[in-house]
């Protein structure tokens, strides 16, 4: 599993004080950790960044790999600043990640900068309406832009497709409908598509405590569905991993010895499969 | 072979909630299948329609709601006496709507006052609800707790801002109590468990998801409440199993279908029909959808809507 390290946001407010004032410290501590921490990719997440999207990036790019060495995942919707950061890239540590494009036309540009720098490409399964309804509208998605990419010169394997993750505490349907379109992506070629999830949103929403439980579950989950590679925070992911068996045995019927875990993770299943109502205090139910 | 008709069978059931003293009690809910499909289990209560009267004149109301009340609604206790006497009213859901701020901001002792006039004069179930400022009506309701207490009355309506002092002068005076969220059924699921995490017993709980009149997110309302019926039968969630509650009256006769004179729109034909068809289909819909406990204003509205209860044998 490929851990794109996600904590370079300028959601984080940390983060985006250290880009306004272009403070190197932060960033690179932060890039550094999530490398140790089993990252191979690290997102640089600049927001939109109408102005002065493009420095930014530039900035983000050789800041990071200046003490990291591992490619970038390029994520804002400037194009503009996509193509800067790809400029800069230091490619001796691996092909760059954009994200993303999607079945929105404003999005096919990126696939020619995909083409053009040889990086690899996140292809959001959305449209330019409204979200999609279950996994086979997602699939029904993602081959279009499979079919989009072949033609701007895009090879499929440097597709990573994304089913698009949304938040459980509204949105609860759609976390079993990503788990089966991480599935189904992988039965429309040969070889199976390469996928992708910004894992996080699934708890964002919800209470603090709460957000490690949902985040580590859903990750096994989606591991055992053929996740090729999620945006997390390693830290997370490197625990769930030891967790792994746990759950894996739990969701195989198991009955594990430390029935506290074991109703924890019986219930986050739950939740996450659609079994039990999602309510911020399901693991106290 | 004779046609066998396919059967659901539901793990989860619906508490029965009951409401009232003596004689006059009344129990709702109660119900292991969807709405009136009986034929799949037991259905051992029909929904209550209560008929909503007011602390004050009902002046914001539509003439045409106002109209049947006119002799009566200047005092609240002849107008409950009159929907129990006249109306033959099951339930009757007093709105203390005069204490809000921005209304008459009438006192919680006030509040009280009107409370234990108008459960003398009656003996059928009492619902009180404050008047939706969630500050507010935490004084209020307290105080008509009180003033009502151990009458099994129906008081609400808490809310996430001020369940806990809502919620705890229900559990000490004896009430049942409506628990309302807005339109989001897992904030509604939420509410339920914080309420019973005080203590709190579920099954004197009452669920509302908030009413929405028809053309005015209907569909909402519906859906909501269809998937907390959903979540109560199909996957015995305890904490989605209270009845629920459909405040038609007041969401139906704000809106302009239920106010505009068939003089500015002659398309749309006769007001007064209109409204009361207004109101009769949107609470019908929520029927369907699951709800057992109807507030309502027009008699004739209330009536057509007993009738469909009737008909699809409760």
């Amino acid at each position: 599993m490929l851990i794109i390290g996600e904590k370079l946001s300028i959601i984080a407010k940390r983060v985006r004080e250290a880009m306004m004032k272009k403070d190197k410290g932060p960033i690179q501590e932060i890039a550094t950790r999530q490398w140790k921490e089993g990252s191979g990719i690290i997102d640089a997440n600049i927001g939109p960044a109408e102005d002065g999207g493009e420095d930014l990036m530039q900035w983000m790019v050789t800041t990071i790999q200046e003490v990291v060495p591992l490619p970038i995942c390029l994520d804002t919707t400037n194009a503009n600043a996509i193509e800067a950061g790809l400029k800069v890239h230091n490619n001796q540590w691996g092909r760059a990640l954009i994200n993303s494009t999607s079945n929105d036309p404003e999005r096919f540009p990126i696939l020619e900068l995909g083409a053009k720098y040889n990086a690899q490409v996140i292809g959001l399964t959305v449209g330019k309406g409204g979200l999609p309804a279950d996994a086979e509208e997602r699939a029904g998605i993602a081959a279009e832009i499979m079919a989009r990419a072949m033609e701007y010169g895009v090879p499929l394997e440097d597709i990573y497709l994304d089913p698009l993750v949304l938040q459980i505490a509204t949105s609860q349907d759609h976390a079993r409908h990503v788990i089966k379109a991480i599935k189904m992506f992988q039965e429309i070629n040969d070889p199976p598509m390469k996928t992708v999830v910004g894992l996080s949103n699934i708890s964002n929403g919800c209470p603090k405590t709460l957000r490690p439980i949902l985040n580590k579950h859903y990750f096994v989950m989606l591991m055992d569905a053929g996740l090729t590679a999620a945006i997390a925070d390693a830290h997370e992911m490197a625990e769930a991993v030891q967790e792994k068996k746990m759950i894996e045995d739990v969701l195989a019927g198991k009955k594990i010895d430390d029935a506290k875990k074991m109703a924890e993770i019986t219930k986050t299943i739950d939740v996450i499969m659609g079994r039990t109502l999602y309510a911020h205090s399901y693991l106290e139910m | 072979m004779a046609f066998v008709a396919p059967k659901e069978t539901y793990s989860g059931k619906v508490y029965q909630v009951n409401a009232g003293t003596g004689a006059n009690a009344l129990s709702f809910g109660g119900e292991n299948v969807l709405p009136f499909n009986s034929f799949e289990g037991t259905v051992p209560n029909k929904p209550l329609i209560a008929y909503e009267i007011q602390d004050i004149p009902p002046a914001d109301w539509p003439e045409n709601v106002q109209k049947p009340y006119s002799s009566v609604s200047g005092d609240p206790v002849t107008w409950a006496k009159f929907c129990q006497d006249t109306l033959k009213a099951k339930a009757i859901a007093l709105r203390l709507i005069g204490t809000h701020p921005d209304r008459e901001n009438r006192s919680p002792e006030d509040a009280a006052k009107t409370v234990k006039d108008v459960l003398s004069a009656i003996n059928v179930p009492l619902i009180i609800l404050g008047s939706n400022n969630a500050e507010k009506d935490a004084p209020v309701l307290i105080a008509a707790a009180e003033a009502s207490k151990d009458k099994n009355c129906i008081i609400g309506k808490a809310q996430e801002a001020n369940y806990k002092t809502i919620a705890a002068a229900a559990m000490a005076n004896n009430h049942k109590l409506i628990a309302m969220s807005e339109l989001d059924i897992n904030l509604s699921k939420q509410l339920n468990i914080l309420i019973t995490q005080m203590g709190f017993d579920k099954e004197r709980l009452i669920t509302d998801p908030m009413c929405s009149a028809l053309g005015y997110g209907l569909e909402y309302t519906y859906s909501v409440m269809e998937r907390i019926r959903l979540a109560a039968l199909t996957q015995n969630d305890l904490t989605m199993q209270p009845p629920m509650l459909a405040d038609v009256g007041m969401y139906v006769w704000k809106i302009k279908e239920t106010q505009a004179p068939e003089s500015e729109v002659p398309l749309w034909g006769n007001a007064e029909e209109r409204g009361i068809a207004w109101e009769a289909t949107t609470a019908t819909a929520l029927l369907m959808s699951g709800a057992e406990l109807l507030i309502m204003r027009h008699p004739k509205a209330v009536e057509a809507v007993e009738k469909v209860i009737e008909e699809l044998g409760g």
